[in-house]
């Protein structure tokens, strides 16, 4: 493969990665946290409910959570590319 | 010793120690400066980047206003941390390997283009200055407070200070005075909050308090408190009683506008390497959260507290009366803070008590009458003050008063200053001797560097006398513009090899100008009050409040630069060859100076 393939290749896993991590952080904010919200009202959390525990506390949780993991992947695929530093 | 002797220690202290660290790690030349974040860990560099980014927006006002708003405000909440999930995917790393030290720089090379250079320059000028603006709100009500003067003053004197802080200058630059500053305010931050949960819940740590028990009344904190407020005829607080469509939009646009925000994307271009520009992103969000996650515990806390004192015996019994507050040492808060002119109360009915409730409510119109109230008489409740009354109001030791008084004069002044030293730079370097007059002295570069920080902050202060909101929404305006400006152009010079130059300029120009119109309809001509249009009760638009406008400004951005480059040449081979080294870490030599 020629490096400039490679790169290609390389650029489009990091595109999926980003979409994958984008519709979670959409979900979890935009969803859960407000349009989905109704469709949660079922499930308590200590005296309101589970999209109000999102909006509050939960979609700060999971952002923290996407970009430990982006950073994870992503400086696996550097190396698995050949693309890392040094 | 009293209240006010206790607070001045606690904040002489804390600036001792600032100035002190800032002696001791001395930056020396202006690479120095920039480079503070290189060789330093992403934990130390993450701790900084928190204390930079939280100011007066997120430690003095956002509780308040989720306080007396409840869910709706959750907006502040996913919106200020969601952003740094756009800043680490989409492009801390990205800026790190291209490799300079401003935004502007990115922006003038990446669409080969001066003007392009000169535009980002405008944008970030404007969304600086509001910014300050909403800092200037905050910085008032902290100095109003803890000199025991009027908010006026108290604003008058922070400017002074503000302003003197931003020409020592140097100080801000050095990453350990920021850890120093960080510290400061999340401790300042959490023990009255961790005080307040152990109070009311017997939970330690307040983010599940929050969602713990009512130790009192054995009810869930949350119910007790929507049963509360409604009884008072206010908005169930856990409730979505606002729009939908307008959360939405605001959410996002403050999520765009804090990846847009030059003072937080410049501390990725120093990081030593790409990985590690990835990694101090979620740094920097771990520390931030601290603050995030406990704030709204301190909201619906403080607003049951603040209830439960206007009614001590129910919402049913009888209110407090004007003889309690005058005597009793668990209000002493509400005449200090009337000092300040930002709470006011007045016994309209005659009654010798003070009826804390909704009068817009149809629902206690009847029980109004049965009693013979004439209107709400707690008159006027800023929500600026919550935070910084908070610890008074739920009766802690003066120490913990003065450490908050610290913590937050620690936030507002930082970020002020930060900001005022990003805009004069921005004016001088990259306005005067980058387009107007290359050949200018460094001494007339000095000379109006100084100036552009006096204009700034003058224009800041009498803006912040009546400012176009609370301190966060002043705050969130900024971030909408920065959110129609320079985010689109951002991410389309790193994700897009269509967008040229003309695209990119005409795109940043359409974003702000509209998003800067839209606004001023709103909120007045230069946020000058009284030229307004129309008011954010009754948007232009639908239901688009001038704050949540950044979103629809930066989708215009967007569409403005995709049609203009279709339109137009496509861009040159070397530049499409700038595009694909910056997607590749690999090749990341260190920052350069410029």
């Amino acid at each position: 493969m020629s490096d400039n393939q490679s790169n290609n290749a390389y650029w489009s896993a990091n595109i999926r990665l980003i979409a994958v991590c984008l519709v979670i952080w959409a979900l979890v904010s935009f969803g859960f946290g407000i349009l989905l919200r109704p469709m949660l009202s079922g499930i308590a959390v200590g005296g309101s409910d589970l999209g109000f525990w999102f909006a509050q506390q939960g979609s700060i949780l999971v952002f923290l959570g996407l970009i430990f993991f982006y950073a994870w992947r992503m400086n696996k695929l550097d190396a698995e590319f050949g693309v890392d530093e040094e | 010793m009293d209240q006010f002797t206790i607070n001045l220690l606690f904040v002489g202290a804390s600036f001792a120690l600032y100035i002190g660290i800032a002696i001791w790690a001395r930056a020396g030349s202006t690479s120095e400066f920039y480079a503070a974040g290189r060789g330093i860990h992403p934990v130390t560099n993450g701790m900084a980047t928190a204390a930079d980014w939280m100011s007066a927006a997120s430690f003095i006002s956002m509780a308040g206003l989720i306080a007396f708003t409840g869910y709706d405000n959750s907006s502040f909440l996913m919106g200020w941390t969601g952003g740094y999930v756009l800043l680490a995917l989409l492009l801390a790393p990205y800026l790190r390997k291209f490799g300079k030290f401003t935004v502007s720089e990115f922006i003038g090379d990446r669409f080969y283009s001066p003007t392009a250079r000169l535009v980002a320059v405008i944008c970030l000028i404007v969304a600086s200055t509001t910014y300050v603006i909403g800092q200037m709100t905050g910085v008032g009500v902290a100095f109003g407070r803890f000199l025991e003067v009027s908010n006026t003053t108290g604003l008058l004197i922070g400017a002074c200070v503000v302003f003197a802080y931003a020409v020592f200058g140097g100080m801000k630059g050095v990453t350990y005075t920021q850890v120093a500053q960080y510290c400061v305010l999340i401790v300042a931050y959490t023990i009255p909050a961790i005080f307040i949960s152990l109070q009311l819940t017997g939970n330690p740590i307040p983010a599940l308090g929050l969602f713990g028990e009512h130790a009192a009344s054995g009810e869930a904190l949350l119910s007790k408190l929507d049963a509360t407020i409604q009884e008072l005829g206010f908005n169930q607080y856990t409730a979505h009683n606002g729009d939908t469509f307008n959360m939405v939009l605001f959410t996002l646009s403050l999520m765009i506008g804090t990846a847009g925000l030059p003072h937080v994307i410049m501390r990725f271009f120093t990081v030593p390497r790409v990985a590690d520009a990835r990694w101090s992103a979620g740094w920097a969000l771990v520390f931030i959260a601290l603050l995030y996650l406990t704030a709204p515990a301190v909201g619906a806390m403080a607003r049951l507290n603040i209830t439960e004192l206007m009614w001590p015996n129910g919402t049913e019994g009888q209110a407090v009366s004007i003889e309690t507050i005058n005597s009793d040492e668990a209000y002493a808060w509400m005449e200090t803070w009337q000092k300040t002119g930002l709470l006011d109360w007045e016994d309209k009915n005659g009654d010798g008590m003070i009826q804390y409730y909704n009068d817009a409510s149809p629902a206690m119109a009847e029980r109004a009458a049965a009693e013979g109230w004439t209107g709400n008489e707690l008159t006027k409740f800023n929500r600026d003050i919550l935070v910084l009354a908070n610890p008074e109001i739920a009766n802690l030791p003066s120490w913990v008063i003065g450490l908050v008084a610290a913590g937050g004069l620690a936030a507002a002044l930082s970020t002020a200053a930060g900001l005022l030293l990003a805009i004069s730079s921005a004016v001088s370097h990259d306005l005067i001797k980058g387009a107007i007059n290359p050949n200018i002295s460094e001494k007339g570069e000095l000379m109006s560097a100084r100036v552009a920080m006096a204009v700034a902050i003058a224009v800041a202060t009498y803006l912040g006398l009546n400012p176009p909101g609370f301190a966060a929404q002043t705050v969130a305006l900024a971030f909408g513009l920065a959110a129609a400006s320079i985010f689109p152009a951002l991410m389309m010079g790193i994700f897009s090899t269509r967008i040229n130059n003309t695209g990119a300029v005409a795109g940043m120009l359409a974003g702000l100008i509209v998003t800067l119109v839209y606004i001023f309809l709103h909120k007045g001509w230069f946020f000058v009050p009284g030229t307004n249009s129309f008011t954010d009760a009754d948007p232009l638009l639908g239901t688009i409040k001038s704050t949540s406008f950044g979103a629809i400004g930066a989708m215009i951005n967007f569409a403005v630069a995709y049609i203009v480059s279709s339109m137009t040449k496509p861009i040159p081979q070397e530049i499409k060859d700038l595009v694909e080294s910056v997607r590749i870490p690999r090749g990341a030599g260190d920052a350069v100076d410029h």
